[in-house]
């Protein structure tokens, strides 16, 4: 019983870190139509600017927050003018597939020049405190990742639905022709939704960075998990990406109780239920978009 | 009907014209690949895991051979001959390896191969090295699957890695009733360097009595560690044996067991803790090392002579201190040591004289020591040692004796 309370806990604050690396790229779909597949490497760049600030500028990584999501935010609106707003046509959301894994590899290819393939780990004395409440050491960096999720979740949402800019965001969502007629700059919409799509990475990466040794290659590994992530959500859900998230990474943590080696076949036969009795994910996007 | 005819002809021309071409193929083939004799430089292959999982071991593997390739050159190279090694990346992809080195034969014509890291990925590239008539010389594909193939041109210059845990298993088993640990936990990665490990351990100290309290196999893809480092916290093992292939695993695992405060008497894993600076850096430091172990052949701080003079090497060119050498590095040194020795005994390159020479129970010099073949290519010279952090620095503590340092038992608290 013990394991399984564990196993809940672990579930919950770790769900919460993957929907903090994963709310960027449900944002970037839900508003864009952009399968964004450099999402996991983009992570892993966030990681790596944190951990390059906590090294070399001897900055605690969540005061280099500071810095990586700026940096992130500048880079995001980058790739989407450099490479997103290059695509047009009915094939847009395919092709961006294609493109998207370019950036990947280009910025994989400038990971591994500059930092080598060792892997690495961003330290700063949370990583490895623990609150001790009702029997369970529950790790600081994890409780900080929960929040970082929570917060960054909310402000997207509020960003959405509460601003004047959300309205903007979702009127070209819903038709960009007439959000032009009315004076909307549709290409800036898109490059500022990118941007604070890639952004809010920033903050996933640092996690991410203090709860796992990592390399160039672990965008790799990241990209399925985020990916089924947001189609179990729905894809452009926000609130979906969370619950997905926190339920993907609780029945792998239940499962290991039992059979470590089944914890992630058994998320995806779920995944693959849900999808077929509701296609469109636990959210569904036009469901999202009717809010 | 003219015109079949017409194609009938064409058809038969084709096919002479293919099986002539076989016919002088396979003619060409019946020699020994490799056997080249002309003054050009002698070309090696290895597929090596320079990206992907492995990458860690894949770039200090060819730190290893490009170290060998430096030296033997500076000593004259082979026969005369320069060395030239050529490494193609397999992302730590077994179907890539297998790949690489058909192209490393076919396409590039190496004279000799040199093997990949792990033996996920040796098993597979000994197949094809084998199809072609080559010797596989490797340092990293010690498991007990490869070996089991029973292929005659396999050749592992390391330690086979069935029994490393031996001398851990024996002092364990040696200690006072009063002290001897009573509890162990055995999770291990789903892989065929780890888990025969893993097994044998289980096995022996199980009839020791010291009973299995946490025994699973969690995936070899990365995974969420730190459930099952949870649930190995929360047996609260004695003696925890982890069977890890790399630095990512160890670094979950000794980060989950510090958050949960939750400090084993024995902490040993399979690979991982002999990464060197890889290692320290990425579990946070010498502190959270303090008494972890590792079984192998080979550390930095080896008194063999040669392996002084490689690890001086390494150190100059990539810095660090001998504590910080990957073993991997020793491991692909060594593949180089012997293949130039049964290059220099057989006067050539040719591989069918290479295999038999490595066959003939010769006894063969290498950093990691002695090295002797058996009719499967384990190294029957090879001792297992198991090697402990202690204060910064990798220390060789199993087999106690001669030039040991004492145990560290039970283990300090993290951090110290």
């Amino acid at each position: 019983m013990a394991s399984f309370a564990q196993a809940i806990v672990d579930g919950i604050l770790g769900g919460a870190v993957y929907a903090l690396m994963a709310a960027g790229l449900t944002l970037i779909f839900g508003v864009l139509d952009i399968i964004n597949i450099a999402q996991g490497i983009l992570v892993v760049l966030a990681a790596y600017l944190s951990y390059a600030l906590s090294v070399h500028l001897h900055l605690d990584p969540l005061l280099g927050l500071f810095v990586t999501v700026p940096v992130m935010f500048l880079l995001g609106v980058f790739i989407e003018w450099a490479f997103i707003r290059r695509l047009r046509g009915r094939e847009r959301t395919a092709m961006s597939l294609l493109v998207s894994y370019a950036v990947a590899v280009i910025i994989e290819g400038v990971l591994y020049q500059t930092f080598g393939s060792t892997p690495v780990t961003i330290q700063a004395w949370y990583a490895t405190s623990t609150l001790h409440v009702f029997g369970f050491f529950l790790p600081y960096i994890y409780l900080i990742g929960f929040g970082l999720a929570v917060v960054a979740l909310a402000a997207i949402y509020l960003m959405l639905y509460r601003t004047t800019f959300g309205r903007t965001v979702r009127a070209t969502v819903q038709d960009k022709v007439a959000a032009r007629l009315i004076g909307i700059n549709v290409d800036r919409i898109a490059a500022l939704t990118f941007g604070i799509g890639v952004a809010v990475t920033a903050a996933g990466g640092m996690v991410f960075g203090m709860t796992n040794a990592f390399n160039p290659d672990s965008g790799y590994d990241l990209i399925s998990r985020l990916l089924s992530i947001v189609i179990l959500g729905g894809l452009g859900s926000i609130g979906g990406a969370l619950a997905a998230a926190m339920f993907m990474v609780t029945a792998e943590e239940v499962v290991n109780i039992w059979q470590p080696t089944w914890a992630t076949a058994v998320y995806y036969v779920v995944l693959v239920i849900v999808l077929v009795v509701r296609p469109a994910g636990l959210f569904g996007k036009q469901a999202t978009r009717a809010q | 009907m003219r015109s079949l005819s017409h194609r009938a002809r064409f058809l038969a021309l084709g096919i002479t014209a293919i099986m002539t071409s076989a016919l002088v193929g396979a003619c060409s083939s019946s020699s020994s690949p490799g056997s080249s004799s002309s003054s050009s430089p002698i070309l090696i292959g290895a597929s090596l895991s320079l990206t992907g999982g492995f990458s860690t071991d894949g770039q200090a593997f060819q730190k290893g051979y490009n170290l060998w390739v430096k030296d033997q050159n500076a000593a004259g190279g082979l026969l005369g001959r320069k060395v030239k090694l050529v490494v193609i990346n397999d992302a730590s992809s077994p179907t890539q390896a297998v790949t690489n080195y058909q192209t490393l034969i076919n396409v590039d014509h190496v004279n000799l191969l040199f093997g990949p890291f792990s033996s996920l990925l040796t098993g597979p590239s000994v197949q094809v090295a084998h199809r072609y008539g080559f010797a596989f010389v490797e340092g990293a594909g010690g498991a007990p699957s490869v070996f089991a193939t029973h292929l005659t041109n396999l050749f592992d210059v390391s330690l086979p890695v069935a029994a490393s845990l031996l001398p851990l298993i024996n002092y364990l088993t040696s200690l006072p009733a009063s002290q001897r640990p009573t509890t162990a936990a055995f999770p291990t990665s789903n892989d065929p360097f780890t888990q025969p490990q893993i097994q044998f351990a289980q096995q022996k100290l199980a009839a020791a009595g010291i009973k299995s309290v946490y025994s699973k196999v969690f995936p070899a893809e990365p995974t969420q560690y730190k459930g099952i480092a949870d649930q190995v916290a929360a047996s609260k093992a004695q003696v925890v044996v982890l069977g890890s292939v790399d630095v990512p695993t160890i670094t979950a695992f000794t980060q989950a067991f510090v958050q949960q405060r939750y400090n084993p008497k024995v902490f040993i894993a399979t690979a991982g803790p002999d990464q060197g600076t890889a290692y320290v850096n990425a579990v946070g430091g010498v502190g959270n090392t303090e008494g972890v172990m590792v079984p192998n052949a080979w550390y930095g701080g080896s008194p063999n002579a040669a392996s002084k003079t490689m690890v001086a090497e390494y150190i100059a060119k990539y810095g660090g201190t001998a504590s910080g050498v990957n073993a991997d590095v020793a491991e692909a040194y060594s593949v180089g040591q012997v293949i130039a020795q049964a290059v220099k005994a057989t006067n050539g390159v040719e591989n069918s004289k290479i295999i038999t020479y490595l066959h003939s129970g010769v006894v063969l010099n290498s950093v990691q020591g002695a090295v002797k073949f058996d009719s499967v290519g384990q190294n029957l010279q090879a001792t297992a040692f198991v090697f402990q952090w202690q204060k910064g620095s990798l220390v060789q503590v199993l087999p106690t004796g001669s030039g040991a340092t004492a145990v560290q038992y039970p283990k300090a608290a993290w951090g110290k």
